[in-house]
């Protein structure tokens, strides 16, 4: 797929309520253009509830049903049995939720719209905080970050919802990033034609809650790749494999320092030199583990 | 033609679901509403029920499942109980804010901690400002009834609004009573598939519950009050239809009303409590006193008229209430007070705490009440304990 | 009208693109996070000014540097 090939329709109308320079409305912005308008799309509590803007108006050019933070896959679960009792087909059921709405207090529902296999395609715009309350802690926030609950820094590590998801034995599980929209299109469009509870994770940077200049919110994500701290790679019917932007990776050589994405953003400003070489250190241990998994058959089970 | 049937209350609501025709089901298992739920999984599995049977992992999404496929445009329903349904609590608000006609079967049981798996009010009645339609039944037949009833009401574009449809726990659920059933055609006749304005519809893109201004949804909850109100003439329009489609027996509409002619003093309960409170009756009539029961069927709205014209000839009003609001007093009592308020006479009332957490009402404590109430001998708030 | 309203009066900068060195290679097109870059049918791309918030992520990303930041009012 060619930047010139990706569908022309917007289904984001501009105006809304976003941030300047907002990764997760990049990212919607390339997952609906890949959706197509036979989506309903539910929206848990979160930045995305804000950005469609105020009644009578909305940003959003596809139906979307605003739901209770917890409640997104449970919903959604409901919407396609019910469009399956009336016999409607080729509706794609789309949950758009953050990392609070997916990995902390959604996550039951998930956990449980998965093991059923529901048919839906669930999506988690990662901004790695409670970025519409204020930028406090979540679970997916990465250690060492300032947040407001985590003044000084983060201790606990970013819990790992693509692996989670992975247990559940679900037919399709990927990882994404707003600064790689073609990629992400491939991933929707892989998606799309699966049965099944699919997960897309699209790494979003924040220029607010990450502290960073919002020109810079495609490099930013860009940084995250290419140092290895986020791989990009798919799980399809329990096979692992690398996605080709972070194939080169592999090579240890490849990999930009982490220092440079975490000296890109002022969360990480109080990283000491022995903090950042630590992490230097779990990019390495990280890798090894990737490397084990690539092109194995190792998540399926009964 | 009509089927005879002997089964319990939570059976019957299997056979009222069956019978509405409901698209689909989300409920999460809890004592005492298990065997519902195992009704209904055997009866979709065994093709008697054309439904999506959605096991959720709790009762939250149970009921987040039943506001998604009601969204799209389902007949949808769920059943719970006591700590369920304090746990679906934050979705009992979304669901009436979205104006959705879910109905739920609540079957009541005694909060925790600590536990108890005993019939208790408390449960349903804590969740009365919640925008849902509340019924307490008190037989099996009425439990069928009233599930078919409430889809005909809920879905008339003029209510709009989610049911409880309340029943006793082990009492009524775990008992075997006798209920007609009338035939598939003749309930499709009185209850015609759902057919909502609004939906999640790819060919009609739709935004629902974004974010509103402060006087947009103040006129949203207006809308939802007077939603609420309309339905008392619906819910009694429902009621009358059905007892005339079917030739069955009137449950009453908001309330019904035993032996109340000419009476002095009235008894008011609600469901299974007002059964027995029945017998009481019966049994203070035998020794010549002039007392009646008002039970109150519809408790949201709350028949607050019928309440007033009670009140009119009677001297002592005793409510039983299987229910407490802390550091108030019974909820019953406190909704016919305020509902005697604006009366320039008022009757003399007496409010009953009874029976929590299953604790054995017997009619003959209940005789002993109404005597002792009659003869001056209580006012206010009384708690009656073993 | 955008449901946040013209969020065009949230520019402190606004982004000018130089049409000479342009390549249409489309690149501002895909990283606009609100789609502000409208792509006509020739793959020509303007700037939607009404809502253009002025984030700057299109001069960052174009590879000939052909979009300047202009600040607002000068």
């Amino acid at each position: 797929m060619s930047i010139k090939g990706l569908p022309r329709r917007e289904f984001i109308l501009p105006g809304t309520a976003a941030c300047p320079g907002c990764g997760l409305t990049l990212a919607l912005r390339h997952v609906l253009k890949a959706l197509g308008d036979r989506t309903i799309l539910v929206v848990p509590a979160g930045c995305t509830s804000v950005i469609q803007g105020v009644a009578p108006n909305s940003s959003f050019a596809v139906p979307t049903l605003n739901i209770a933070f917890a409640a997104s896959a449970a919903a959604a679960s409901g919407i396609v049995n019910g469009l399956d009792a009336q016999g409607i087909r080729g509706v794609n059921v789309a949950v758009w939720a953050g990392d609070g709405g997916t990995a902390d207090i959604g996550i039951q529902a998930l956990s449980g719209a998965a093991e059923r296999m529901t048919d839906m395609i669930y999506f988690c715009c990662d901004n790695e905080s409670y970025m519409n309350t204020g930028i406090q802690r979540s679970s997916s926030t990465p250690p060492g970050a300032w947040t407001t609950t985590t003044p000084t820094g983060k201790r606990e590590p970013k819990k790992d919802m693509p692996l989670i998801m992975a247990a559940h034995k679900i037919p399709y599980i990927a990882t994404a990033c707003s600064s790689y929209p073609i990629d992400l299109n491939s991933k929707v469009e892989e998606a799309k034609n699966i049965r099944g509870t699919r997960y897309i994770h699209i790494l979003a940077p924040c220029p607010t809650g990450w502290r960073y200049p919002s020109e810079r919110t495609v490099e930013v994500g860009r940084l995250a790749v290419e140092t290895g701290l986020w791989p990009l790679y798919k799980i399809r019917d329990g096979r692992f494999e690398i996605s080709i932007q972070s194939k080169p990776l592999l090579k240890e050589s490849r990999r930009r320092p982490v220092k440079e994405y975490l000296e890109a953003q002022g969360r990480f400003s109080h990283l000491t030199q022995s903090e950042i070489d630590n992490i230097q250190g779990i990019v390495s241990a990280m890798w090894e583990r990737l490397s084990l998994m690539d092109n194995k058959d190792i998540f399926k089970g009964w | 033609m009509v089927n005879l049937i002997l089964d319990t209350g939570n059976h019957m609501v299997g056979h009222a679901v069956r019978a509405a025709r409901v698209q689909v089901i989300a409920a999460y298992p809890i004592t005492p509403q298990t065997s519902i739920v195992e009704h209904l999984a055997t009866m979709v599995e065994t093709a008697k029920l054309k439904a999506r049977y959605i096991c959720v992992e709790s009762e939250h999404s149970a009921l987040a499942a039943c506001v998604g496929a009601s969204y799209v445009g389902a007949r949808t329903f769920t059943a719970t109980s006591s700590q369920g349904l304090a746990y679906m609590h934050e979705m009992l608000h979304w669901t009436s804010g979205s104006r959705l006609p879910i109905v739920m079967a609540v079957v009541n049981r005694a909060l925790g901690p600590p536990w108890n798996i005993w019939v208790d009010h408390t449960d349903s009645l804590s969740q009365r400002d919640t925008g849902w339609i509340q019924i307490y039944c008190s037989s099996n037949q009425e439990i069928f009834d009233t599930i078919i009833q409430c889809y005909k009401a809920c879905e008339s574009p003029e209510v709009s609004l989610p049911a409880m449809v309340c029943l006793e726990g082990v009492t009524l659920s775990h008992t075997l009573m006798p209920a007609i059933i009338p035939e598939q055609f003749e309930i499709d006749e009185y209850l015609p598939p759902y057919r909502p304005a609004a939906t999640l519809n790819p060919e009609r893109p739709k935004t629902f519950s974004n974010i509103f201004k402060p006087e947009d949804y103040m006129r949203l909850r207006h809308e939802m009050d007077r939603a609420m109100v309309r339905a008392t003439k619906i819910l009694e329009e429902a009621a009358d239809e059905y007892s005339t489609h079917f030739g069955l027996r009137h449950h009453g509409g908001l309330v019904e009303r035993y032996r109340l002619e000419g009476a002095e003093a009235a008894i008011v309960a609600l469901g299974g409590l007002a059964s027995e409170a029945k017998v009481a009756v019966d049994q203070l009539r035998m020794r010549g006193l002039k007392v009646g029961l008002l039970r109150v069927r519809v408790f949201r709205p709350f028949p607050k008229e019928d309440v007033r014209r009670l009140a009119e000839n009677l001297r002592f009003i005793i409510v039983l209430d299987r229910d407490i609001s802390f550091g108030m007093e019974g909820i019953l009592y406190t909704e016919v007070k305020a509902s005697l308020y604006d009366l320039s006479e008022r009757p003399s009332l007496a409010g009953f705490i009874v029976g929590l957490g299953g604790v054995d009402v017997k009619s003959s404590e209940i005789a002993d009440l109404v005597t002792k109430s009659m003869e001056g001998k209580f006012k206010g708030t009384v708690w009656v304990e073993v | 009208m955008g449901a946040a309203g013209r969020t065009g009066s949230w520019r402190v900068y606004r982004p000018i693109i130089d049409k000479t060195r342009c390549t249409r290679c489309l690149l501002c097109w895909l990283y606009c996070p609100e789609g502000c870059i409208e792509r006509t049918v020739e793959d020509d791309v303007e700037v939607n000014l009404e809502y253009c918030k002025g984030c700057g992520i299109c001069a960052e990303e174009c590879p000939l540097k052909a979009i300047t930041m202009v600040r607002e009012g000068a």
